[in-house]
């Protein structure tokens, strides 16, 4: 056994593992726990796939910015356990429905694959010899796949834009801190000497 | 059994050994330098009692910290409570596998450098928001929430301000980037003057994934105790501090790299090249540190809502903009990378 398959096996268990744990565990943060520890060893098994870019990017957008999120709404939320239970039966069939179909694309790859093994080792974009696949990857998604990768942009720009209206409110009457305005302020337009004639005082300026 | 894979881990396990010991090391005087100039600055004397000059200070702190108790409060989740500074300290050292020294001096080249780093302090986050939570009290928790929204915000323009320079480079190979810096200007081609904005948003960008001061909110004394270490003692405290004071080594010395032109001489001639690239490393990263400590010193902590204003409404966009710009001025002038 050499080294590579001695990691393969370190990582593939790893993510089994803990998305076993994921499904299982009674706490819902262990859960997400759980979720970033099969993201990772995910990221190792990319990593042997001579993917590396793909696995840092797993590990940057996914490990640490939504599992951050992910975590904080499981952290914030007063979780009933019982109530949790209850539900359980009115989920199962639609549960059942999406095992099922992962089962079934899951045994129609490796279905392919025993059939006809040349169906994967043709890949329909070939890296160049000569490039890093960071390289490799960019002249892809940026040429030949152009249309495609803005398509993808301006669907998430949508779906931000739906975020922030959706979550949006101005509120009214309340002090906000205009900090050009702050720093615009010179001691001309900031104060005023006054005279004060004694036994007198001045009319009070807003 | 094969020989070769045996002798090929035994280098690496030496080498990493001997890094991990000249970096922790490095870290002791860091911290005792970290609070020297803060002292200065206040014009106090800082640690002056163990040692001549309080040199042996840090590792008099190292056996205090090892030798109390650890205390583990009755309503934490523990498994989660001892993880936590565990994952930000190891994480912490992770990062150093991919910071080259000196020419050849990394333990791992690997293509993806930059992002590896990147990866590695994303994660960071997750030992804050574990200790957070974990202690089941209610300042930690309130420190692990601004702290992760602190490090996730500023990220994203660490992530803008490193593409602006790897443009220029055209590698995410940390040695590449150095190597590109290389010229026989010297200094004056790195890319700190070239990018100088960038230079400027990255060092405070760093100051705030870092959790240092103006930007420790997550810890702020004043507000939370301390933070989301409140209920931290002795020896998992001292896994905090350590991953904490690790990774404003590797910003230091990811900012070397970027921007300073990292092992490379200030100009390339006789007197300057005599001295070896570790040495000019390190006197870079001391350098950066400096910076660092004196900012500690002198700027008042930012409130919560000021923090987030200057990440999304001004870094952002700035980085955004010099993004498009550098880009554009590669395009049509020809000068950036070939392929």
């Amino acid at each position: 056994m050499n080294a590579s398959a001695a990691f393969f096996y370190l990582f593939a268990g790893v993510t089994v593992a803990s998305a076993f744990m994921v499904v299982t565990s009674r706490n819902p943060v262990h859960s997400v726990l759980f979720l970033i520890l099969a993201f990772v060893n995910a990221a190792g098994l990319f990593m042997l796939l001579g993917a590396e870019f793909l696995a840092m990017l797993l590990i940057v957008v996914y490990v640490g910015a939504v599992a951050v999120l992910f975590l904080f709404v499981v952290m914030m939320l007063d979780v009933d356990f019982a109530e949790f239970r209850q539900g359980f039966l009115n989920y199962l069939p639609i549960g059942a429905l999406i095992g099922l179909i992962f089962a079934v694309e899951l045994l129609l790859v490796v279905g392919a694959w025993v059939i006809d093994p040349r169906i994967v080792s043709t890949p329909v974009a070939p890296i160049p010899a000569n490039l890093t696949n960071t390289a490799a990857l960019g002249q892809v998604l940026y040429t030949q796949y152009i249309y495609y990768f803005q398509a993808a942009g301006l669907v998430l720009l949508v779906a931000m834009i739906g975020a922030i209206v959706l979550t949006l409110r101005e509120r009214i009457g309340i002090k906000r801190q205009d900090i050009i305005q702050q720093n615009a302020r010179t001691k001309a337009t900031a104060m005023e000497v006054k005279q004060v004639p004694s036994r007198a005082g001045i009319e009070e300026t807003v | 059994m094969n020989w070769d894979l045996v002798l090929d881990l035994a280098i690496m396990l030496g080498k990493s050994l001997l890094l991990l010991v000249c970096l922790l090391v490095f870290i002791a005087y860091i911290l005792l330098a970290d609070r020297k100039i803060w002292a200065a600055v206040q014009l106090r004397r800082g640690p002056n009692v163990v040692g001549p000059f309080g040199l042996f200070q840090s590792f008099a702190d190292l056996l205090k910290f090892a030798f109390k108790e650890p205390i583990i409060p009755s309503g934490s989740n523990k498994g989660v409570f001892l993880l936590a500074p565990l994952i930000s300290c190891f994480l912490s050292l992770g990062a150093w596998a991919v910071i080259p020294v000196a020419e050849g001096w990394a333990i791992a080249d690997i293509n993806v450098g930059v992002l590896y780093i990147l990866a590695i302090s994303s994660l960071g986050v997750y030992g804050v928001i574990m200790a957070g939570w974990a202690s089941n009290s209610k300042y930690p928790f309130m420190g692990a929430l601004r702290s992760a929204a602190q490090m996730v915000s500023y990220e994203v323009s660490i992530g803008f301000v490193i593409i602006t320079v790897l443009l220029c480079v055209g590698s995410l190979n940390l040695t590449a980037i150095v190597e590109a810096q290389n010229t026989s200007w010297g200094m004056l081609r790195w890319y700190w003057l070239p990018l100088f904005p960038m230079f400027i948003v990255f060092f405070i960008s760093a100051l705030a994934e870092t959790n240092r001061p103006p930007f420790d909110l997550p810890e702020a004394e004043s507000e939370l105790v301390a933070g989301f270490m409140v209920e931290y003692s002795s020896t998992p405290y001292l896994l905090f501090m350590l991953g904490e004071y690790v990774a404003i080594m590797t910003m230091c010395s990811l900012t070397t790299i970027l921007f300073l032109g990292g092992w490379l001489p200030p100009f390339p001639i006789a007197p300057f090249t005599w001295l070896p690239g570790v040495f000019w490393f390190a006197l870079k990263v001391c350098l950066v540190f400096f910076m660092f400590a004196m900012v500690k010193a002198f700027v008042p902590r930012y409130r919560y809502d000021q923090l987030m204003r200057l990440g999304w409404k001004v870094f952002l966009p700035l980085s955004l903009v010099s993004v498009v710009v550098v880009a554009f001025v590669l395009q049509v002038t020809g000068w950036g990378p070939v392929h």
